[in-house]
């Protein structure tokens, strides 16, 4: 950080606390960068001539006559074609050995799109996945979270979706990633021949959490870059934004706010709606499609952190270990994606909408006959037949190793069907019955 | 001279100006970051130092900005031309903005500035008249319009002049008139009006008593609302909140729908004014967007808006209520506005409530839902503002503040049930939790008696009836296992899936099912109730689910068809001819006696089961 003559500096700290600084100073701005002894730091508060700093890895060894330089503006970034395939930290600077990248300097967290100059998402994103695209189809400028327990294999999942998700530009923004989970991305998207679609911020576990708040900012302002001027299908993963809000927390606790619910602060539906509303269809083509991780705790979705981003996102796709097949699947009951409306049925074949549902619901039966089952009770022939079916539908459609296209799985759901029940026991519409039943 | 100040804090949206002058609490001044102007709001007031809420973001302010104050508290701008309108919470329209991206500090007229109306007077010279009086109309699209006299008058006042029938702009003068104290009003078709302030131009507000018809059978049928009624949808996130709140405002029987989506997804404002256009009103077969203003105050616009964009809301209903309208006002969701005040509150460090809101949200809610209501004009026309607001509970659960407080100032409570949603049973209305205070009032009974068929409410309460009973029996059922429990359990707890399948479950995005007429839902509540009514023939329990599943399915298929087409006859005799292959008539005094039976079987299950 080189000082330059115009930047304001201060060498007299009044106050130190364990994550703020507050120091004198004069015609300094809200929100405004500033460095610390050298550590990046922002000002989350003006009082008169105190202005109070939040130091993003801490105030630990900062001294009083330490050196305060502001930058004269909010967080930035540099935009152009050259973040293509590199790998930035929370400010956005290069921890792939590379050079800093040059381009247009803009502030993070700009404006939000005005609502009337949106159009209506109604792309179909297909990932092959069955349990995404039949029963839980994405749409572009969807945002949307697995919402899944620490030791699922999310990150899996998210590297296959986007990776067959046929976007223009994939960004990731890590939030406390684990240095190998780090790892595992960046080779996911080498060995897919992807790197120079792909643009990643990363804050590992490593790194300072507050730094993290960064993150998603950083993500998405690029993210606009690409989709408004180069009209581009921006896909941005976001994994875990749970440690983000954990970020939030411990931030709005050092300023002595009231914490609401969980300890989180009361404004986190906002600050998480902030991001999220940052997906988006743009009227010439481009898009921002925001596919995130919010891991659970216990599998508690009541929590603050999911609860909010549940009110927040458009669905949510939960993982769940299947004991019957033994293997991983995305749960059909919990999972929910709000724009599927919007493309099933029509983007997709006329039958989806109804296969979907019909699906879902004898699952339900089968869940039900196996309660029965497990306190003790004769099962009726309905029962038996739809436990049957359960297995066989969550494996041939649920189960999240299954790569098939999307006229596969509403064939493949058809046979099934046709398989266990009887035509008034799926109760679907006639017309569809006529043209597509395969039982008796 | 107006009054000055200038920043000496910012924390978040929260700003503290000194000011050199008199400013009033919830006063609106402008602050001047370099050339762009927020606007903000006075919530508290100290000497000269003044906390205000800026409804901008507050980024790069700093010490020494210079702000202005208005005069004025937050208000919006009333008057023709805002039907179809798209604003925000503070009321810009948004269409009207340039760019992608919004704006700080871009505020943009509500009206149209250059638009003529061709304005018809109605009184004239000499004539007395009272507040909200109608001065004369103008046509805004298919409405007339009325123009009225400003909501403040105080007595009477005299028309001293007033303009010929003739094309003018909104704000052009059309009458003078003097007011009792001697005062001379110049009065154009545009009026200021504080969003936070009832209009109560009217004589008053009697009971509600009409039925409120929605569309959406399991409103109507089982738990309906009143015209100028107040309710409201708690429930759990992708529990069906918005979908209904949707319905609503396609199908809903209403003159004006003002739609509040306050603090929630763009997208779904954006289905809301890609659609509504083209979707055609069956009432009046005009497209629905032409009888819809939107407030689009989303989850990313700053939250001081976004309290703002209830109110705005509100007003803007109120105002077209006093032209003896019916209005459905929806805002979705009323917790995001309650969250705005506690972040407000948190900000200027009030003692906190319960989950950290302030101590007198109950107080804010109740006055807020007391603003809607049927009222009697002036004039002796009526109008009405019925409105549903969707409530997001913290996790799903009931027990918190805003569900709470909500609960006492709402009379109709639609609780949108996870389990349901689960599985697909849509909408998710909980048919026994949720209840409509209405349906109690005996001048609606009567109203529904009499519209409907003279047994109608009975019918209903033994709907409700049966409900609870089959959800009993399928919990003994749970509980004892199939064949431990008598036939009659099954029977009735298969009865209660007809009425759930077929009246209670509605496709909200099926052409013909999505709307179900209040005719319709009395023909399909006969065919229901008539099933239920009937005993069965059955040798055991393992035919009881597949003879039912028969029928649900004949139903489901008839409500997808157009109401009494030839698909729809021809389904409703193959279920007749279905329900008389099993059922067995039986004279009054076997149904006593078998009535008698059940009772005495259910006590010694009771009895089981403890
Ligand atoms: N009546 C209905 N018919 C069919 N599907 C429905 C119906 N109601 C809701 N759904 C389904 O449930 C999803 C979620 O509904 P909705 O968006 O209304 O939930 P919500 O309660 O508003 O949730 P949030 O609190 O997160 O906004 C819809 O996208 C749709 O798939
Ligand atoms: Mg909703």
């Amino acid at each position: 950080m080189n000082t330059k003559a115009f930047q304001k500096i201060y060498t007299k700290i009044e106050n130190i606390t364990k994550a703020t600084c507050t120091i004198h100073a004069e015609g300094v701005a809200n929100e405004e960068m500033a460095y610390v002894d050298g550590r990046p730091a922002q000002v989350v508060k003006i009082k008169g001539k105190e202005v109070t700093l939040q130091v993003f890895t801490g105030t630990a060894g900062i001294k009083t006559n330490s050196e305060v330089v502001f930058t004269g503006k909010a967080p930035t970034i540099k935009l152009s074609d050259d973040l293509r395939g590199r790998f930035f930290n929370a400010y956005g600077d290069p921890i792939d050995g590379g050079a800093p990248v040059e381009g247009r300097e803009v502030e993070i967290g700009g404006p939000s799109v005005n609502p009337v100059r949106r159009q209506q998402p109604s792309q179909f994103i297909p990932t092959g996945i069955a349990g995404i695209d039949l029963n839980n189809t994405l749409v572009t400028g969807q945002k949307i979270p697995f919402f899944a327990d620490p030791d699922q294999p999310f990150n899996q999942v998210m590297a296959d979706v986007a990776l067959r998700a046929e976007a223009d530009m994939i960004i990731l923004g890590g939030m406390g990633l684990s240095n190998d989970d780090y790892l595992y991305y960046k080779a996911r998207f080498d060995n897919a021949g992807a790197l120079d679609r792909i643009i990643s911020f990363i804050n590992t576990t490593d790194d300072a959490p507050v730094e993290r708040l960064l993150v998603p900012d950083m993500a998405l302002t690029t993210a606009e870059y690409f989709a408004v001027e180069k009209q581009m299908k921006v896909l941005v993963l976001l994994t875990d934004v749970t440690l983000y809000a954990d970020a939030l927390a411990i931030v709005s606790n050092r300023m002595d706010q009231i914490p609401s619910k969980d300890s989180m602060p009361g404004s986190l539906y906002s600050d998480l709606a902030k991001i999220y509303e940052k997906a988006v269809q743009f009227p010439d083509g481009g898009s921002i499609t925001i596919i995130a991780v919010t891991t659970l705790s216990g599998g508690d979705i009541t929590h603050a952190i999911p609860d909010n981003t549940g009110y927040i996102t458009e669905g949510q796709l939960y993982l769940r270990r299947d004991s019957d097949i033994g293997k991983v699947i995305v749960d059909p009951f919990r999972s929910l994606s709000r724009l599927k409306q919007l493309v099933i049925g029509k983007v997709t074949r006329e039958d989806h909408p109804q296969v979907m549902n019909t699906c879902v619901r004898l699952y339900a039966d089968a869940a039900n006959a196996k309660t029965k089952q497990e306190n003790g009770f004769d099962l009726s022939d309905y029962d038996e037949r739809c436990i049957s079916y359960a297995s066989e539908y969550a494996r041939e459609l649920l189960a999240i190793d299954i790569d098939i296209n999307a006229v596969k799985m509403l064939d493949t759901a058809w046979d099934i069907l046709g398989k266990y029940f009887k035509p008034e026991e799926v109760g679907m519409k006639q017309s569809l019955m006529d043209t597509y039943w395969k039982g008796n | 001279m107006s009054t000055k100040g200038k920043v000496i804090g910012v924390v978040a949206n929260m700003v503290t100006l000194k000011v050199d002058g008199p400013v009033g609490q919830n006063e609106i001044c402008f602050i001047d970051l370099k050339g762009e102007k927020l606007m903000a709001e006075v919530i508290k007031i100290t000497g000269d130092a003044v906390a205000v809420q800026v409804f901008e973001s507050t980024r790069g302010l700093y010490v020494g900005c210079e702000a202005t104050f208005e005069d004025r508290m937050l208000e919006v701008t009333l008057g023709p031309g805002m039907l179809s309108k798209i604003y925000d919470g503070l009321q810009n329209d948004l269409e009207k903005m340039e760019g992608v991206f919004l704006k700080r500090g871009d505020y943009t007229y509500a009206l149209d500035a250059d638009k003529k109306w061709d304005f018809k007077p109605f009184v004239a010279v000499g004539d007395e008249i009272e507040s909200g009086a109608w001065l004369g109309e103008v046509l805004e699209g298919w409405l007339p319009h009325r123009i009225m006299a400003p909501f403040n008058l105080k007595g009477t006042a005299k028309v001293t002049s007033i303009v010929a029938e003739g094309s003018y702009l909104s704000s052009d003068t059309i009458a003078v008139i003097t007011t009792a104290d001697g005062e001379s009003l110049s009065l154009t078709m545009e009026m200021k009006w504080p969003v936070k302030k009832e209009i109560r131009a009217y004589k008053h507000k009697p009971r509600p008593f009409k039925l409120f018809e929605t569309g959406v059978r399991t409103l109507d049928t089982l738990n309906p609302i009143a015209e100028g009624g107040t309710g409201f949808t708690p429930g759990p996130f992708g529990a069906g909140k918005t979908v209904l709140q949707h319905a609503l405002a396609k199908n809903a029987e209403a003159d004006i729908i003002v739609m509040v989506a306050c603090g929630e997804r763009a997208n779904e404002v954006v289905e809301i004014f890609h659609e509504f256009p083209e979707l055609i009103d069956p009432r009046s077969g005009r497209t629905l967007m032409e009888r819809t203003v939107i407030i689009a105050n989303t989850s990313n616009m700053p939250v001081a808006a976004r309290e703002a964009s209830v109110y705005t809301g509100m007003t803007i209903a109120e105002y077209y209520r006093s032209m003896g309208l019916k209005v459905l006002l929806l805002a979705d969701s009323t917790s995001r506005w309650a969250q705005a005040l506690r972040e407000m509150s948190n900000r200027m460090e009030e003692l906190p409530g319960q989950d950290a809101f302030p101590m007198d949200l109950s107080a804010i809610i109740a006055n807020f839902y007391s603003r809607a209501g049927f009222v009697e004009l002036n004039n002796g026309k009526t109008g009405s503002i019925t409105f549903l607001g969707s409530v997001s509970p913290a996790g799903g659960n009931l027990k918190e503040p805003v569900t709470e407080s909500t609960q006492k100032a709402s009379r109709c409570f639609y609780s949108l049930d996870q389990g349901r949603a689960d599985s697909k049973r849509y909408p998710s209305i909980h048919p026994l939790d949720s209840y409509s205070k209405y349906s109690e009032y005996p001048e609606v009974m009567e109203y529904l008696n009499s519209r409907l068929q003279p047994n109608w409410s009975d019918m209903i309460v033994e709907m409700k009836d049966i409900l609870l009973r089959g959800k009993e029996a399928k919990d003994q059922i749970n509980i004892l296992g199939d064949d431990s429990v008598p036939v009659e359990y099954h029977v009735i707890y298969n009865k209660s899936e007809v009425i759930d399948s077929s009246i209670l479950q509605q496709d909200a995005f099926d052409a013909i099912d999505s709307s179900c007429p209040m005719e319709r839902q009395q023909y399909m509540t006969n065919i229901v109730m008539d099933i239920c009514g009937h005993s069965f023939d059955f040798s055991g329990y393992e035919e009881i689910g597949g003879y039912f599943r028969k029928i649900n399915n004949i139903i489901r298929q008839m409500n997808y068809q157009e109401f009494k087409s030839e698909k729809f006859l021809s389904l409703e005799k193959e279920l007749a001819a279905l329900v008389d292959e099993k059922k067995i008539d039986l004279t009054a005094a076997e149904r006593r006696a078998d009535e008698l039976l059940e009772l005495v079987e259910e006590r010694s299950a009771e009895r089981v089961a403890q």
